[in-house]
């Protein structure tokens, strides 16, 4: 398990970056979004790959810390997610404006010479 | 209801945030109302932060904890007032004040929603500055950021559309090495308070030290790209100078936010008790800051339009506080947290009077940044906006007098509160404790001259440019009100040098605190939670 997700955020990190230093404004904004897949699954990953371990706390029975998850990157992603996915549409609206207002879709909004 | 001085701590946040959000509920017709109201938040916020000063400074300094949901320390996540973070307080409600009755004049008439992103970015700005813990950083980070880029682009335009995209670009880049760093921490530490990971990261096994420190470092560059270091910076002129002024006025304090969180977890992590990653990073802020200085000044001298002049005295700015956070000597951080006051005010100041001599010149020849005579003079008679009110009579003389306070307070001579700070940071540099001047030292005080130096060179070419020998002899129109707050910020740096004795004396104690942060762990960690609240009724 922990080779597979290892290898998934390695392929999200490796193609968001090239994407991210691409000259089209899509592609920068889709690097950005695997990247930050990428970094959702890292703090995922921060808090121990466990499986059927709900971090639920029965009464009166006593706490045994090694058989729950970790509740906080739980909650820490989905934060991350949230802030992730208002400032990535946010980008996205910035984006359709500069292509109204320079009529191209090149990062700085004219094509280079070739 | 008692208001403890717990409850007050909140307040920054709150009074920004409440009437951020109420103000969407009117359309932005009503000018006036939304004016008012967020004139009154900022007053309203200003008064808040020195009481909590006040509270801060008694009994030789007080770490007031405000526990939210009232969970006991350290799972709460909490607000912490120290010092440091209510002279912060001070200084953005000092500068919000000035620059939206500046953006009375014109500005909040060229886009929606003026004040409620002013105001939101008035909030992150407060909850970073009071937060005690990390992710809830981040969280106060992005509230900042999401606002300075609907403020960045507010007016729209090409230009500022192009600056804009990346600047959200690199700063979307930016928060995700932000988490990637804050996860490392928490996964190695367990934790993400920062009174708590003080305590707990001299205590990290040695196999897994690597780890925490790739991720402590991975959360500095982060800081760093706020704060503009070199080679992280190049954003930051580009994007200071397309922004409308009072925004950039205002941004130029959200590049010392990434300072301000430098200076704090470097000294709260590595300070008490260096352990093995005692002094972690600091050869890289010093001779990051030293480099930044040196672009900083190529750039000052290179600057051909005065908005890129003031964008190269904010990387300038940094660079000089990066390079000192590096030394972490009591001392020096005194005198720097003077200057980053002083030079804060000045550049906010510098930046609305840009706007205001550059008016009647057209927009493209301040952007192009190409040499004016070059440039010909047939676009000057260009006015792109209508002129709304009345000229005041010598507006050339107050922008004059306004344009030498600023180039002596950017370089550093007497008699105007810049020189205080350069003064006391050379003091400093040059009275080490140990006894010798170290050969890294000697280049700091070669640069910070230099830098002085280069600074007036620039705005003295500037100056005689804009105001003795404009190719075509226009009286900038300004309002009174557009002018006054531009003299208000000035006559800050005014007080803070005829007050300086006073104000030292606190910087000292601030920067003693900070470097030794024994009080702040403790006052967290020991923060009692609230009483019930039957306590309250019965009183």
């Amino acid at each position: 398990m922990e080779l597979i997700l290892s290898l998934g955020i390695g392929v999200l990190v490796g193609s968001g970056v090239w994407l991210l230093f691409r000259p089209r404004t899509y592609q920068v904004i889709i690097g950005l979004a695997l990247l930050s897949y990428a970094v959702n699954l890292f703090i995922f990953s921060m808090g121990r790959l466990t499986i059927n371990a709900p971090p639920i706390v029965q009464a009166g029975v006593e706490i045994d810390s090694t058989t729950f998850a970790d509740p906080v990157p739980q909650a820490l992603v989905l934060t991350a997610i949230v802030i992730g996915f208002a400032t990535t549409a946010l980008f996205l609206v910035v984006l359709l404006a500069s292509r109204g207002l320079t009529g191209t879709d090149h990062v700085d909004g004219r094509e280079t010479e070739r | 209801m008692i208001l403890t001085p717990e409850h007050l701590v909140i307040a920054p946040i709150l009074i920004p945030f409440i009437t951020g959000v109420l103000l969407l509920f009117f359309e932005d017709r009503e000018r006036r109302l939304k004016a008012s109201a967020s004139i009154l938040a900022t007053i309203a916020l200003l008064m808040v932060s020195i009481e909590l000063l006040q509270i801060s400074h008694t009994d030789g300094g007080r770490v007031v904890v405000y526990l939210l949901g009232n969970w006991p320390s350290p799972f709460a996540i909490n607000l912490v007032l120290d010092r440091l973070s209510a002279m912060m307080l001070i200084l953005t409600s000092v500068l919000a004040i000035p620059a939206l009755i500046f953006s009375l004049g014109r500005w909040h008439r060229a886009g929606l929603h003026f004040h409620t992103l002013f105001l939101l970015l008035l909030m992150g700005l407060n909850g970073a500055f009071l937060t005690g813990d990390l992710f809830n950083l981040f969280v106060f980070f992005e509230v900042m950021l999401a606002a300075s880029y609907g403020l960045a682009l507010h007016g729209s335009g090409l230009l500022r559309v192009k600056a804009g995209l990346h600047y959200i670009a690199i700063n979307l880049a930016a928060s995700l090495l932000f988490l990637v760093g804050v996860s490392l921490i928490y996964g190695n530490t367990g934790t993400l308070s920062m009174a708590d990971l003080a305590i707990r990261i001299p205590q990290i096994a040695e196999e897994n030290r690597i780890i925490l420190e790739s991720g402590i470092a991975i959360l500095g560059v982060a800081f760093l790209i706020k704060a503009g270091m070199w080679p992280l910076g190049f954003w930051l002129p580009t994007t200071y100078t397309f922004a409308p002024a009072p925004v950039a006025a205002i941004l130029t304090i959200m590049s010392k936010v990434g300072i301000y969180v430098l200076l704090r977890l470097s000294l709260l992590f590595f300070g008490e008790e260096p352990g093995i990653s005692g002094g972690f990073g600091s050869p890289i802020l010093f001779f990051g800051g030293l480099a930044t200085i040196v672009f900083g000044i190529i750039g000052v001298l290179a600057s051909q339009a005065l908005g890129r002049l003031a964008g190269f005295s904010v990387l300038v700015s940094s660079g000089t506080l990066l390079a000192i956070i590096g030394l972490t000597q009591v001392d020096i951080t005194a005198a720097a947290l003077f200057y980053l006051v002083s030079s804060t005010l000045a550049i906010s100041a510098f930046f609305m009077l840009i706007e205001l001599v550059e008016r009647e010149q057209s927009a493209i020849s301040n952007v192009l940044a190409v040499t004016k005579e070059a440039f010909g003079e047939g676009d000057e008679e260009e006015e792109d906006e209508e002129i709304i009110g009345v000229a005041i009579p010598g507006s050339i003389a107050i922008l004059g007098i306004s344009f030498v306070a600023c180039s002596i307070l950017l370089a550093g001579l007497p008699p105007l509160s810049g020189f205080i700070a350069k003064f006391a940071i050379l003091t400093a540099i040059l009275n080490p404790e140990g006894g010798a001047i170290s050969s890294a030292s000697w280049w700091l005080i070669a640069l910070l001259i230099l830098s002085g130096l280069s600074a007036l060179i620039a705005m003295v070419r500037a100056g005689i440019r804009t105001f003795w020998a404009p190719a075509v002899a226009l009286v900038p129109r300004v309002l009174l009100i557009e002018i006054v707050p531009v003299v208000m910020l000035l006559f800050m740096t005014l007080a803070l040098t005829v007050q300086a004795g006073p104000i030292m004396h606190f910087m000292e104690a601030t920067a003693v605190s900070l470097h030794e942060p024994r009080s702040y762990i403790e006052g967290v960690l020991k923060a009692p939670p609230a009483a019930p609240w039957q306590m309250e009724t019965e009183e």
